[in-house]
């Protein structure tokens, strides 16, 4: 079963205009929760080239221009094609409830419903940080839980700091387009309070023909920023993927690296940390992935943000008080992951050996918007969970959902040295097909890979050392290992054995152009070639485990953190933040008049 | 499903259609040949790489403007009819698991063919050989900006 955003206009035109419909397209969709006084794109897609002096578009039976405080520019043919749009660009609503809006061409009538909604009119939290493990699902935080602490008479020896929450909730991810989401349109989800579609960020999919003119949303980062908190994002993926991008990128296409340097730019967020330096450099300076001679790193100097390209040189300029805008860039790609990092010096740890782990950059962030008395919004991601996980790696999954703990440890323990008034959010954003189903033993006898699997009872224990201070075993490749399998998957070699010398590359396009195992993996001992049940062809051909649909984990600590509870909508997340920090009070009386005048 | 709704997750499938695709002939030049151009590695091409930008080495700039070999993997290409295709120091199915395109490694080599290529295995390690480049370049056809190319180039499997 699946709902379609524009269900009821569908409905709406089936009954009316049962002969000829082309049903208009209105965004944002029906179901849309829209803060009071936030900013919002509103567009009208008509089916066809209309006669302007028969379009009728009300809100609550009123004229919309009214409604929205100025009208809309009616574009004739959008895009030069057979269609007509109206277009308003940043209106907003100052009033909450619920708004029916109807729009018509004289021949068809579509019609949606937003929920207008105010926040509490007084912050009962000073900061928000929220933590997304990218692609965090059930069995990585089993797992880490596993082998940070261990078991004793059937009971964990301690709670993961992800776990020790007052409040939980299961959030779904699903999007305006699919039941399966991505990291732009989940994350987007969390930073707007709107539903959206893969691929992106800020706005809702539309049929603009440019990426980044569909019809925006406001993001977190502007809402908060407009109340003169300090903003932030920390990660260990490139800074312009899309979980920490979702802060303040309106794009329909993820991958505009470029642009989305850009919207970082202008959105004057004060702490920006990760990888994906060449989006930032002139085309004319060499690494760069740029196609324009913007130099990047020079305009955020000039905009008084300290650069950091190094764990040192991060450390010092968080310690400088007068820091208050930072930009990090640790490496050209993603950061490398705890296990490379920490232990295995694998990935790109020799080019770039002074690189932060996450709870090091955001112990940074936190010293630097912390400066601003008005308070801060944090996002902190460990996103390689997701991209150890679409790379069928469990062991450098896990050791990055460890990162994530570690993290959020040591912002509860902040928290609580900084007056009690940081609310906590600890979520994905999308789950994957994983699961701890036993345990592997190098000892077990037999010849085939599959006779080292234990099971239920035989499963028992794995022999992981004893964890270090921040949750992590010292050695991996233990001989009693935890087996945290996939359940979509490529062809691939399967090993059962973790990657010592870097990071898995399950699967590789052949001359044909089908995805087919890496034959690198193909003399490891007892490698087994596992036959995929994802597509293999075309443009549909996958070389990576995927995304699930799969509910995800929220918990929550801190004032505001009480309203996280039984199921939710992803989009509820954003609310919850909103109402904590009352980014969108309705106006007193007073002031509406005063604005009226 | 328009081709930006099959980007994520699946790693730049949309840009790489491969239906009818393989219609190169390979460009097989002999050993003798070779062995009278320059040899350049991935190692030898850089004298670092930073955050703020690469370093080329001495003898990278050295063989600037020359005929030089260079042993790599090619990447499935941007587009099917190009001549132009990514050279990457490992084989990879179009940067694995990355989210984007914008995400290649930050030290891929941009090889334009002097002829088209017949069918290539990714997993195969190959030879370029042809006029070393260096500078920012945009090609005009579909905009990948690169940093290092090998034009006029020719390729031999190993």
């Amino acid at each position: 079963m699946h709902f379609k955003p524009v269900s009821l206009t569908v409905a709406v035109c089936a009954a009316v205009f049962s002969a000829t419909c082309a049903a208009q397209t209105i965004f944002p969709v029906t179901r849309a929760d829209i803060p009071v006084g936030s900013h919002f794109d509103f567009k009208v897609e008509f089916g066809a080239v209309v006669d302007p002096t028969q379009v009728k578009v009300t809100i609550n039976g009123q004229d919309y221009a009214k409604v929205l405080g100025k009208p809309a520019e009616l574009i004739a043919r959008e895009d030069g094609k057979e269609v007509s749009s109206l277009l308003l660009r940043d209106a907003s609503i100052r009033k909450p409830g619920q708004y029916t809006v109807e729009a018509s061409d004289g021949k068809t009538r579509a019609a949606v419903t937003w929920h207008v909604y105010a926040t509490a009119a007084k912050p009962v939290a000073k900061n928000v940080i929220l933590f997304i493990g990218d692609g965090l699902s059930i069995a990585h935080r089993t797992a880490a839980r596993i082998l940070s602490k261990g078991i004793e008479g059937g009971k964990f020896t301690g709670k993961l700091a992800i776990d020790d929450m007052p409040y939980m909730a299961l959030l779904t991810t699903q999007g305006t387009d699919s039941i399966i989401t991505d990291s732009a349109n989940a994350a987007h989800a969390y930073t707007t309070g709107h539903k959206s579609c893969v691929n992106a960020l800020g706005v809702y999919c539309s049929r603009a023909a440019s990426t980044l003119d569909h019809p925006k949303v406001e993001t977190i980062t502007s809402l908060a920023k407009r109340r003169g908190m300090a903003v932030g994002a920390v990660t260990n993926s490139e800074i312009e993927d899309a979980t920490p991008a979702a802060m303040v990128a309106h794009t329909r296409r993820r991958s505009d690296f470029n642009d989305i340097v850009k919207m970082y730019y202008d959105s004057k967020i004060d702490v920006l940390m990760g990888g994906g330096s060449p989006n930032f450099l002139p085309k004319s300076t060499a690494g760069s992935k740029r196609g324009d001679d913007v130099d990047y790193i020079d305009l955020f100097k000039k905009a008084d943000y300290k650069l950091a390209i190094s764990k040192t040189e991060m450390l010092a300029a968080a310690d400088d008080a007068k820091t208050t805008k930072l930009l990090g860039l640790y490496n050209t790609g993603n950061v490398d992951g705890a296990l490379d990092l920490k232990f295995l010096k694998k990935g790109t740890v020799a080019k770039f050996p002074d690189q932060p782990d996450v709870p090091e950059e955001m112990a940074a962030a936190l010293k630097v918007l912390s400066r601003n008395k008005k308070g801060f919004v944090l996002m902190v991601e460990s996103a390689r969970i997701d991209k150890y996980s679409h790379s069928l790696d469990p062991e450098r999954a896990i050791y990055d959902t460890i990162m994530l703990d570690a993290a959020v440890k040591q912002a509860k323990d902040w928290a609580k040295a900084h007056g009690d008034n940081t609310l906590i959010l600890v979520t994905s954003d999308h789950s994957h097909a994983v699961s701890v189903v036993g345990t592997v033993n190098d000892e077990e006898p037999g010849s085939e890979l599959r006779d080292k699997v234990q099971t239920y009872a035989e499963a028992g224990f794995p022999n992981y050392p004893a964890p270090d201070a921040q949750g992590y075993p010292g050695k991996v490749d233990v001989s009693r290992r935890v087996f945290m399998t996939f359940g979509a998957y490529p062809d691939h070699y399967e090993t059962l054995r973790p990657f010592m010398d870097g990071e898995f590359v399950p699967t590789i396009r052949n001359a044909e152009g089908v995805m087919v195992a890496n034959e690198k993996y193909k003399t490891v001992a007892g490698a087994v070639l596992r036959e995929g049940n994802l597509p293999n062809k075309g443009a549909r051909g996958t070389n990576s485990g995927v995304h699930s649909g799969d509910d995800v984990v929220l918990t929550a600590t801190g004032p505001g953190a009480d309203k996280v509870h039984g199921q939710m909508e992803n989009t509820d997340l954003f609310r919850i933040m909103a109402d904590a920090l009352a980014l969108a009070p309705q106006e007193s009386g007073a002031v509406a008049k005063a604005r009226k005048k | 499903m328009s081709a930006i709704d099959r980007e994520s997750g699946r790693c730049l499938r949309r840009t790489f259609l491969f239906s009818s695709v393989l219609l190169w002939t390979l460009t097989a030049r002999s050993a003798d040949n070779m062995s009278l151009d320059a040899q350049l590695s991935f190692d030898s091409l850089y004298k670092s790489v930073g955050v703020l930008g690469t370093q080329y080495s001495e003898r990278a700039k050295l063989l600037k403007g020359k005929v030089i070999r260079m042993r790599g993997y090619m990447a499935p290409p941007l587009k099917p009819e190009s001549r132009f295709f990514v050279l990457t120091r490992e084989p990879v199915a179009v940067c694995p698991f990355c989210s984007s395109d914008a995400q290649w490694p930050s030290d891929i080599v941009v090889i334009y063919l002097k002829a088209t290529l017949g069918p290539v295995d990714f997993t195969q390690r190959i030879e370029v050989t042809g006029k070393l480049e260096m500078g920012s370049w945009t090609d005009p056809e579909t905009g990948f900006v690169s940093q290092v190319r090998i034009v006029d180039a020719g390729v031999s499997t190993l």
